[in-house]
C-alpha cells in the first residue's frame, strides 16, 4: 500500500492515519490459493489433463470394472485355452466322453480312417494292419502334409502289429488337422505311410454346458443342439481364464503396489527428512549418514533378497512383502529432498517471524514447512509410481513377484511372453496397460511439476 | 581436494561395511535350507556339509569370520558350484556385465544428447514427433518386453536376409554386444532425450544466447559452444545415477540374451539360495556403486566449476 | 523460440543440423572403436562363443547348448542331469549304456556278478587322457572319495551295496575297509554288503566313475571345477570351459575305441534355460537341437521342422502329507481328491505337450518286468473321474475328522512354469469339484525342500527321476526308512515288500513285490499320479544319431554324426 499516499515530510499533523481503502483492494480476479492456482495451470495443460483422465479411467477400470464385468478371474475353461478375442464360440452339444477300446461299428477300411465323428474331445483313428510292420507312429500337423514335408507332432509310438487304433485327445482345437500314419518294420525302415485330413468340430457336453451356465438346465439341451461358449471379450489365457477379468484384478495388484508403495515411502521420507532438516546439527548429520547407507544398497538385488527373506506364506499373494521391501529401500531419496527443502525454508523470514511469535516446532513443521514442500512431494510421488509399477513387473518377470493364482500385469506379461508368437493377445493387453499407466503418470507428473513448482518448471 | 577424496573413501568403506552386514543378516533370515537337495542327505552328510561351509557355528561367530574374510578380500566357496571360489565367479562374470553396462551408458548418453538436440532443433516438426514417439515407447514399455521382441526381430531379420547378420543370443564377439546393450540403455536414452530437449529449449531463451547473437557470433559457434555445451550439463548430472541403475539392472537382458554376466548368476544364486554367491555379489556390487558415486562426484567438480567440493 | 526471421531460422537449423550430423557420425565412430576395445579386453579374460553354424560339415563340429552350467564335474559330487550328460561324454564307467540304451561293456570288458560280489576285468587299452593307463585302483580310489565323510557326497548312498560302504560314509570305519579291491591293475573285485540283483546297472552311474589319485590330489580340492582340473577317460575331453558361457568338447585321442565318437568337436556354445532363447537360436541355425514348449508347437509345425519326442523317465505326482496332525492323513479325504481329478485332462488340456502321459502309477511305463514291460505285466489300477464317489468319500472324511468343512489345505509347489500352471489348475479343480480350499504355497527350490523336509505342507507337487534302470529306484521311495519319503508315509506291509525287492535275486519274486507295492500305493492313495514327463524337441536335419534316454547321460551326442 506504499503507493497510496505520498505526503511531504514535515510536522506530525501532516500524518493522517491510513484508513482502509476497500476500493483499492477490489480485485480484478478472485483470490487464488496455491492449490487453486496449480489446478488452473494443470487444467490449461492438455497433455496433463488427458493423462489425468487416463489415470482416473484406470482407477475406474480397477475399482468399478469388476462390478460391471463380474466374470470370476480364476474360473478356468479348459476348452477355450489361449483364445484370441473374437474367436468363434459355437459348439455342438454331445454325449459325455466315454473311453474307447478301439472297437468300431463298421469296418470297411483299407485305409487310415476315422472311427467316430472327430470332435475336440477326441479324434479316433483306425487303420488296417500293414504287412511287415513292427511299430506304428502317429503324427499330427496343422499344415497339409505331403511325401517330403515334415509330419508334425509325434503323438504316439505303438509297438507290435497288434494295435491298429489310436485316440487323440491332445489339445484339440476346432480346425483341420492332418494325421499321418507311419508303419515301420523291425529295423526302423518305413514300410507304409499315409495321411488323413480331419476337420475337428467343437463340442460341449450337456453337463459342461449346464456347469458353465450356458444353459439353464439339462432338459433345455438336446444332443446336437448348438450353444455358444462363454464370451471372453479380450480372449483367454493359458488356463482358459478370462483376460478382461484378470486384467482388472491384476490392476488391483499393480496399481496397489504402484500407488501405495510410493505413498508410503514418500511419507516415511517426509517424516524422516523433515525431522532431520528441522533439528539440524549433529543429529541431522547422523540421520543423513544413515540415509546414505540405505541409498547405497543395490536396489534390485536387495529387493530380491528382501522378497525371499520375508517369505510368502501359503495362499498369500506376496504383495505385502514387496510393498514393505520397497518402503524399506526407497525412503531415503525423498528424505534427502525434503530435508533440503526444509533447510531452505528454515532460513526464510516468515519462519523466524513465526518463531518470534512463539510457534512451537510441531506447528512450524505442520503449518509452514510441509505445506511449502507439498508441491515437490507430490511431484516425487507421481514420478515414483511408474518406477514402482516397473519394479513389480520386473520382479514378476524373473519369478520373484506375486504368487499364483494372484494375477498382476507383470506376471501376466511374463506368461504372455512365452506365447508371444502364437497368441500375442496374452502379452499385448497387459503390456499395453503397463505402458499406458506408466505414460499417464509420467505426463501427469510433468504437468504437476509445471503447475506446482515454478522453479522446476520446464520450458514447454 | 585430497582430504575430501580421502574423507569420501572412508565414508564409502563404512557404507560397504553396512551393506555387508545388512546382506549377511538378511541372508541368514531367509527361510529355507541352502544345503538341501533333491535327494535327502543323511545326518552325517549334512553335518559334514555344514562344517565345510561353517554353518555349524553360532551366527555371531559366522558373522565375524565372514567379515574377516571380506577384509582379506575372500568371499568363500560357492554352495552350488562346490569347487569354485566366489572371487573367481565375480572376476569372470563381472567384466561381462560391466562391458554391457558401459556400452549401454555410452549409447544412452550419446543417443540422448543427439536425439534431444535434434528434437529441440526441429521442435514440433516431423523429426521431433517421430523421435518423441519413440521416446514415449522407450519410457513406457517394460525392458523385458523390449528385450524379447528385439530378439524375435533379430531372428526374423536374419531369416529375411538369409544370413546371420547379428547373433540372436550368446556372448563373445563385438556383434554379440550390440543389441543387448542397446536394449539395456534404451530406457535411460529415452529419459535423457527428454531431459536434453527441455534443457536445450530453456537455453535458447537465455540471456547469454541472446548476447552471443547480438555480438554477431556465427550460428555454428552459438550452437556448439553455448547451446549444446550448457544443455549437456544436466544430462551429465543424471548420468551418474543412471550408471548404477544400468549396471545392476542387467538381469533381464542377460537372461533373455543368454549372456553369462554377473546379474544372471545372482538370479540363479538366489533361486538356489547360494549364500556365499549372493553375499559376495551384493557386497561387490554395493562397493562398486559406492565407488562409482564417489568418482562421479569428483568428476562433477572437475567438469562444472560451479560445483565446489567442500 | 528465438526471434529469427524464417529464412534466418532455417539457415540456423540446417547449420546446427549439420553439426549434429557430424556429432552423430563421430559418436558412431567412437562407439565402434569402444566396442572393439571392449571386445579385445573381454577376450583377454575369456574366450567367447563364436557364432558358427549349428552343423559345420568342414570341421565336423556340432554346435549345441546346455540347459544349465554344470555346478562342477567331479563325478563323486555330481547330482544333476546336466552334469550327468556332460560327464557321460567325457568319462566312462565299468559299464555304460549304448546307443540302443542297452547295458554295454565300458572300461570293463568282462564281468561276473554273483550273490556275494562281482569281478570286473578291465580292458588293457583303457587310458586316461594324459596317456597313463587306467587301473582298477582308480575305481577303488573314486569310491573311497565319494564315501569319505569329508567329501559329503550327496549320492554316496548309491555305493552302499558295496561292503562297509555305509559304515565308511558314516565315519564308523576307515576308508581302507571298503569292499572293493584291486587284485591287480586289470582286475577289480567287489564284495557286496548283501545280495543285489542290479549291481551291473549301478556301476554305469556317474558316482561309480574312476578318479586317479595322484591327479585328484594335485588339484588341491578343485577337482572337476575347470577343464584343466579334470582327467578324462571317455570318448571326448573338455578342451575349453568358460563358466556360464560355453563348453567345448573334442575327441579324446587316448580313448580305447576311437571309432565310437563320430564328430570331432561338440561345441556347447550357449548355456541358457530360457526356452525362447534356445528356440530363437535354433531358428537362426545356431544350435542343432532345441526343446519345445507347448506354446511353440504350432510355430514348429509352421516352420516345417522334424519334431521328436521321448519320455525322460520321471514321474510327477501330488504327494500327501501323512504326518498325524495333518487332515491329509485321512484316507477318505485322499480318496475324495483322487476321484475328483482326471490326470488325462491335466495332460491333454493343460500341459499340452505330446510325450506326456497321464499319470496312473508311480512306476513309469518304460520299466522292464520279467519278460516285457512291467506295466504290461502288472497293469496299474486306475481311478476314473467320479464326482459322486469323490463326494461320498469327502462326506466320510468330514465325519471321521469331525469337522463341518475341511480346513484350507496347503499345496506346496516350486517356482517353475509347469508347476505354476499345475498348481493353479488343481486349486480350481478341487475347489470346483469338492469345494476344497487349496492355498498355493509357491517357494523357490531350497525353500520348498526345507518345507518338504519339515512337513510344512498338506500336498506337494513332487516328482521323481530314476537313478538306475530298475523299478526299485521308484519302489523304495515311500518306505518308512527312506529319507526322501517327505510325506512320512508309514506302512509295515509296504516296507516288507521293499525289503523283498531289495534283497531277492529272483526276477519273478521281485516283480511280484513291485506289483504289490503298486497296489498298496493305489489303495492307500499315497500319491495322486499326475503325469510321466515327455520331452518334445527338434533337431537339425543334418544331425543324426543323437541318443535320448531315461536312465543315464541324456542327451548323448557321442554317436551323433553329420550327413551332407
Amino acid at each position: 500500500m506504499a503507493e497510496s499516499t505520498t505526503p511531504a515530510p514535515g510536522s506530525p499533523d501532516q500524518f493522517t492515519p491510513l484508513h482502509s481503502e476497500r476500493e483499492i483492494h477490489a480485485l480484478t480476479r478472485p483470490s487464488l490459493s496455491y492449490w487453486q492456482d496449480a489446478w488452473v495451470r494443470l487444467k490449461s495443460n492438455t497433455r496433463a489433463l488427458i493423462s489425468l483422465y487416463l489415470v482416473l479411467g484406470l482407477l475406474a477400470f480397477t475399482v468399478i470394472g469388476p462390478m460391471i464385468w463380474t466374470v470370476d478371474p480364476s474360473a478356468q475353461d479348459v476348452d477355450q485355452v489361449s483364445r484370441p478375442p473374437g474367436a468363434d464360440r459355437a459348439a455342438r452339444v454331445v454325449e459325455p466322453y466315454k473311453p474307447w477300446d478301439g472297437s468300431v461299428a463298421v469296418v470297411d477300411g483299407e485305409r487310415l480312417q476315422l472311427a467316430d465323428t472327430p470332435t475336440n474331445q477326441a479324434v479316433r483313428l483306425i487303420w488296417p494292419a500293414a504287412p511287415g510292420a513292427e511299430s506304428y507312429w502317429i503324427y499330427r500337423n496343422i499344415l497339409p502334409v505331403d511325401e517330403n514335408s515334415a509330419k508334425g507332432l509325434p503323438l504316439i509310438e505303438l509297438f507290435g502289429n497288434g494295435t491298429t487304433h489310436f485316440e487323440d485327445r491332445l489339445d484339440l482345437a476346432p480346425r483341420i488337422y492332418y494325421y499321418t500314419l507311419v508303419a515301420l518294420d523291425g529295423t526302423g525302415v518305413p514300410v507304409h505311410r499315409e495321411t488323413l485330413a480331419v476337420d475337428v468340430k467343437r463340442v460341449v457336453t450337456v453337463e459342461e454346458a449346464v456347469g458353465r451356465g450356458l444353459a439353464d438346465s439339462a432338459e433345455d439341451l438336446l444332443v446336437s443342439d448348438v450353444v455358444h461358449l462363454a464370451l471372453h471379450p479380450l480372449g483367454t489365457d493359458y488356463l482358459g481364464r478370462d483376460m478382461l477379468a484378470r486384467l482388472m484384478h491384476g490392476a488391483r495388484v499393480s496399481l496397489f503396489i504402484g500407488i501405495f508403495a510410493p505413498l508410503l515411502y514418500v511419507l516415511v521420507g517426509v517424516i524422516y527428512g523433515s525431522a532431520a532438516g528441522f533439528v539440524g546439527g549433529q543429529t541431522d548429520q547422523a540421520m543423513m549418514r544413515f540415509a546414505d547407507f540405505v541409498v547405497a544398497l543395490p536396489f534390485l538385488l536387495f529387493m530380491i533378497l528382501f522378497k525371499i527373506a520375508f517369505g510368502i506364506g501359503p495362499g498369500e499373494s506376496g504383495v505385502m512383502p514387496m510393498l514393505v521391501a520397497m518402503v524399506v529401500l526407497l525412503w531415503p531419496s525423498t528424505s534427502r529432498l525434503v530435508r533440503g527443502q526444509i533447510l531452505q525454508i528454515r532460513e526464510e523470514g516468515y519462519i523466524s517471524a513465526s518463531r518470534l511469535l512463539g510457534a512451537r516446532a510441531g506447528y512450524l513443521i505442520l503449518r509452514h514447512m510441509i505445506p511449502n514442500t507439498m508441491g515437490v512431494i507430490l511431484v516425487t510421488v507421481t514420478f515414483a509410481i511408474p518406477s514402482a509399477i516397473f519394479t513389480e513387473a520386473f520382479l514378476s518377470f524373473i519369478g520373484m513377484g506375486v504368487a499364483p493364482p494372484t494375477p498382476s500385469w507383470g506376471s501376466m506379461c511374463n506368461d504372455g511372453i512365452k506365447t508371444m508368437l502364437t497368441t500375442p493377445h496374452e502379452l499385448i493387453f497387459p503390456a499395453l496397460l503397463i505402458s499406458i499407466t506408466v505414460l499417464a503418470f509420467n505426463l501427469l507428473g510433468d504437468g504437476m511439476r509445471d503447475a506446482l513448482d515454478a522453479r522446476m518448471r520446464s520450458t514447454e | 581436494m585430497l582430504r575430501y577424496t580421502l574423507k569420501r573413501l572412508f565414508q564409502g568403506l563404512i557404507t560397504v561395511w553396512f551393506i555387508a552386514t545388512a546382506t549377511f543378516f538378511a541372508m541368514h533370515n531367509v527361510p529355507g535350507d541352502p544345503l538341501a537337495n533333491d535327494k535327502a542327505a543323511t545326518e552325517e552328510i549334512r553335518a559334514n556339509l555344514e562344517a565345510k561351509y561353517g554353518l555349524d557355528k553360532p551366527l555371531v561367530q559366522q558373522y565375524l569370520i565372514y567379515m574377516g574374510n571380506i577384509l582379506r578380500g575372500d568371499f568363500g566357496i560357492s554352495f552350488t558350484q562346490k569347487n569354485r571360489r566366489v572371487n573367481d565367479i565375480i572376476a569372470e562374470h563381472f567384466p561381462i556385465s560391466a562391458i554391457l553396462g558401459i556400452l549401454a551408458v555410452v549409447f544412452a548418453g550419446l543417443g540422448g544428447v543427439l536425439w534431444g538436440a535434434l528434437t529441440a532443433l526441429y521442435r514440433n516438426r516431423l523429426p521431433d514427433i517421430i523421435i518423441m514417439f519413440l521416446v514415449i515407447l522407450g519410457i513406457s514399455v517394460p525392458s523385458f518386453v523390449v528385450a524379447a521382441i528385439s530378439q524375435l526381430a533379430l531372428v526374423n531379420l536374419n531369416d529375411a536376409v538369409n544370413f546371420s547378420l547379428l547373433p540372436v543370443a550368446g556372448w563373445g564377439t563385438v556383434w554379440h554386444m550390440l543389441v543387448p546393450s542397446l536394449v539395456l540403455g534404451l530406457g535411460t536414452m529415452a529419459y535423457l532425450t527428454r531431459l536434453m530437449r527441455s534443457s536445450m529449449l530453456e537455453i535458447v531463451n537465455s540471456d547469454y544466447i541472446r548476447t552471443a547473437k547480438a555480438k554477431g557470433l556465427p550460428p555454428t559457434r552459438i550452437f556448439a559452444n553455448h547451446q549444446m555445451r550448457n544443455a549437456i550439463l544436466p544430462v551429465v548430472t543424471v548420468l551418474g545415477p543412471s550408471i548404477a541403475a544400468i549396471t545392476t539392472g542387467g538381469f533381464v537382458v542377460e537372461l533373455v540374451f543368454a549372456i553369462p554376466g554377473l546379474g544372471r548368476y545372482f538370479v540363479q544364486a538366489v533361486q538356489q539360495l547360494d549364500y556365499t554367491v549372493i553375499m559376495g555379489t551384493t557386497v561387490f556390487y554395493g562397493a562398486f556403486l559406492v565407488f562409482m558415486v564417489i568418482v562421479v562426484d569428483l568428476l562433477y567438480g572437475w567438469i562444472d566449476p560451479r560445483v565446489r567440493l567442500e | 523460440m528465438t526471434k529469427h526471421t524464417p529464412a534466418n531460422q532455417d539457415s540456423f537449423t540446417s547449420s546446427a543440423g549439420r553439426q549434429l550430423l557430424a556429432f552423430g557420425a563421430a559418436s558412431i565412430a567412437g562407439v565402434i572403436v569402444l566396442m572393439m576395445a571392449l571386445s579385445w579386453a573381454s577376450s583377454l579374460t575369456s574366450t567367447g562363443s563364436i557364432s558358427t553354424d549349428a552343423v559345420d560339415v568342414t570341421n565336423n563340429t556340432l554346435t549345441l547348448f546346455l540347459r544349465e552350467e554344470p555346478p562342477q564335474l567331479n563325478s563323486s559330487l555330481s547330482t544333476d542331469t546336466v552334469s550327468g550328460s556332460v560327464l557321460g561324454h567325457v568319462m566312462e564307467g565299468l559299464l555304460r549304456y549304448d546307443e540302443h540304451n542297452r547295458l554295454a561293456p565300458g572300461i570293463a570288458e568282462r564281468w561276473e556278478i554273483n550273490e556275494d560280489g562281482a569281478l570286473f576285468h578291465l580292458r588293457p587299452d583303457a587310458r586316461w587322457s594324459d596317456g597313463k593307463s587306467l587301473t582298477a585302483h582308480d575305481f577303488v580310489f573314486a569310491w573311497q572319495v565319494a564315501l569319505d565323510p569329508k567329501t559329503a557326497s550327496e549320492y554316496s548312498f548309491i555305493l552302499y551295496p558295496v561292503k562297509n560302504a555305509e559304515a565308511i560314509n558314516k565315519g564308523e570305519l576307515p576308508l581302507s575297509d571298503i569292499g572293493a579291491r584291486a587284485i591287480d591293475d586289470r582286475t577289480l573285485e567287489v564284495t557286496f554288503e548283501r545280495p543285489i540283483a542290479y549291481f551291473d546297472k549301478l556301476v554305469a552311474f556317474s558316482t561309480y566313475y574312476p578318479i586317479r589319485q595322484d591327479f585328484y590330489e594335485s588339484t588341491d580340492g578343485s577337482y572337476g571345477s575347470d577343464a584343466h582340473t579334470l582327467l578324462y577317460n571317455g570318448p571326448f575331453v573338455i578342451s575349453r570351459w568358460v563358466h556360464g558361457a560355453n563348453l567345448l568338447m573334442e575327441k579324446n585321442p587316448e580313448y580305447w575305441d576311437l571309432d565310437r565318437a563320430k564328430v570331432d568337436k561338440l561345441d556347447f556354445a550357449y548355456i541358457t534355460s530360457d526356452a525362447s532363447a534356445t528356440l530363437n537360436l535354433f531358428k537362426d541355425d545356431k544350435i542343432a537341437y532345441a526343446t519345445l514348449q507347448a506354446e511353440n508347437l504350432n510355430n514348429a509345425m509352421e516352420q516345417g521342422w522334424d519334431i521328436f519326442r521321448f519320455m525322460d523317465g520321471s514321474v510327477f505326482y501330488i504327494e500327501f502329507n501323512h504326518r498325524p496332525e495333518r487332515p491329509t492323513r485321512n484316507l477318505n479325504l485322499r480318496k475324495a481328491m483322487l476321484y475328483a481329478q482326471d490326470s488325462a485332462e491335466l495332460v491333454f488340456k493343460v500341459t499340452k505337450l505330446p510325450g506326456y502321459l497321464p499319470g496312473v502309477s508311480l512306476f513309469p511305463v518304460w520299466l522292464q518286468g520279467v519278460n516285457t514291460f512291467f506295466r504290461q505285466e502288472y497293469p496299474a489300477p486306475r481311478a476314473q473321474l467320479n464326482l459322486e464317489k469323490a463326494r461320498y468319500h469327502l462326506e466320510l472324511a468330514k465325519q471321521e475328522l469331525g469337522v463341518e468343512e475341511i480346513p484350507p489345505l496347503v499345496l506346496l509347489t516350486g517356482d517353475n512354469p509347469i508347476s505354476n500352471i499345475q498348481s493353479e489348475y488343481y486349486q480350481q479343480i478341487f475347489s470346483k469339484n469338492l469345494g476344497l480350499d487349496l492355498k498355493i504355497d509357491k517357494q523357490i527350490f531350497k525353500q520348498r525342500l526345507a518345507k518338504m523336509l519339515s512337513g510344512d505342507f498338506d500336498l506337494v507337487l513332487a516328482g521323481w527321476g530314476p537313478d538306475y534302470d530298475d523299478p526299485l529306484t521308484f519302489a523304495d521311495l515311500f518306505a518308512s526308512f527312506n529319507l526322501n519319503n517327505r510325506g512320512r508315509y508309514e506302512n509295515p506291509e509296504f516296507d516288507k515288500w521293499v525289503r523283498v525287492a531289495q534283497s531277492s535275486q529272483d526276477v519273478q519274486e521281485r516283480m511280484d513285490a513291485f506289483g504289490e507295492i503298486q497296489q498298496i500305493l493305489f489303495d492307500d492313495v499315497v500319491i495322486i499320479p499326475n503325469y510321466e514327463r515327455g520331452i518334445t524337441y527338434v533337431t537339425h536335419p543334418q544331425m543324426r544319431g543323437m541318443v535320448r534316454r531315461a536312465v543315464g547321460p541324456d542327451p548323448d551326442f557321442t554317436n551323433a554324426y553329420i550327413v551332407e
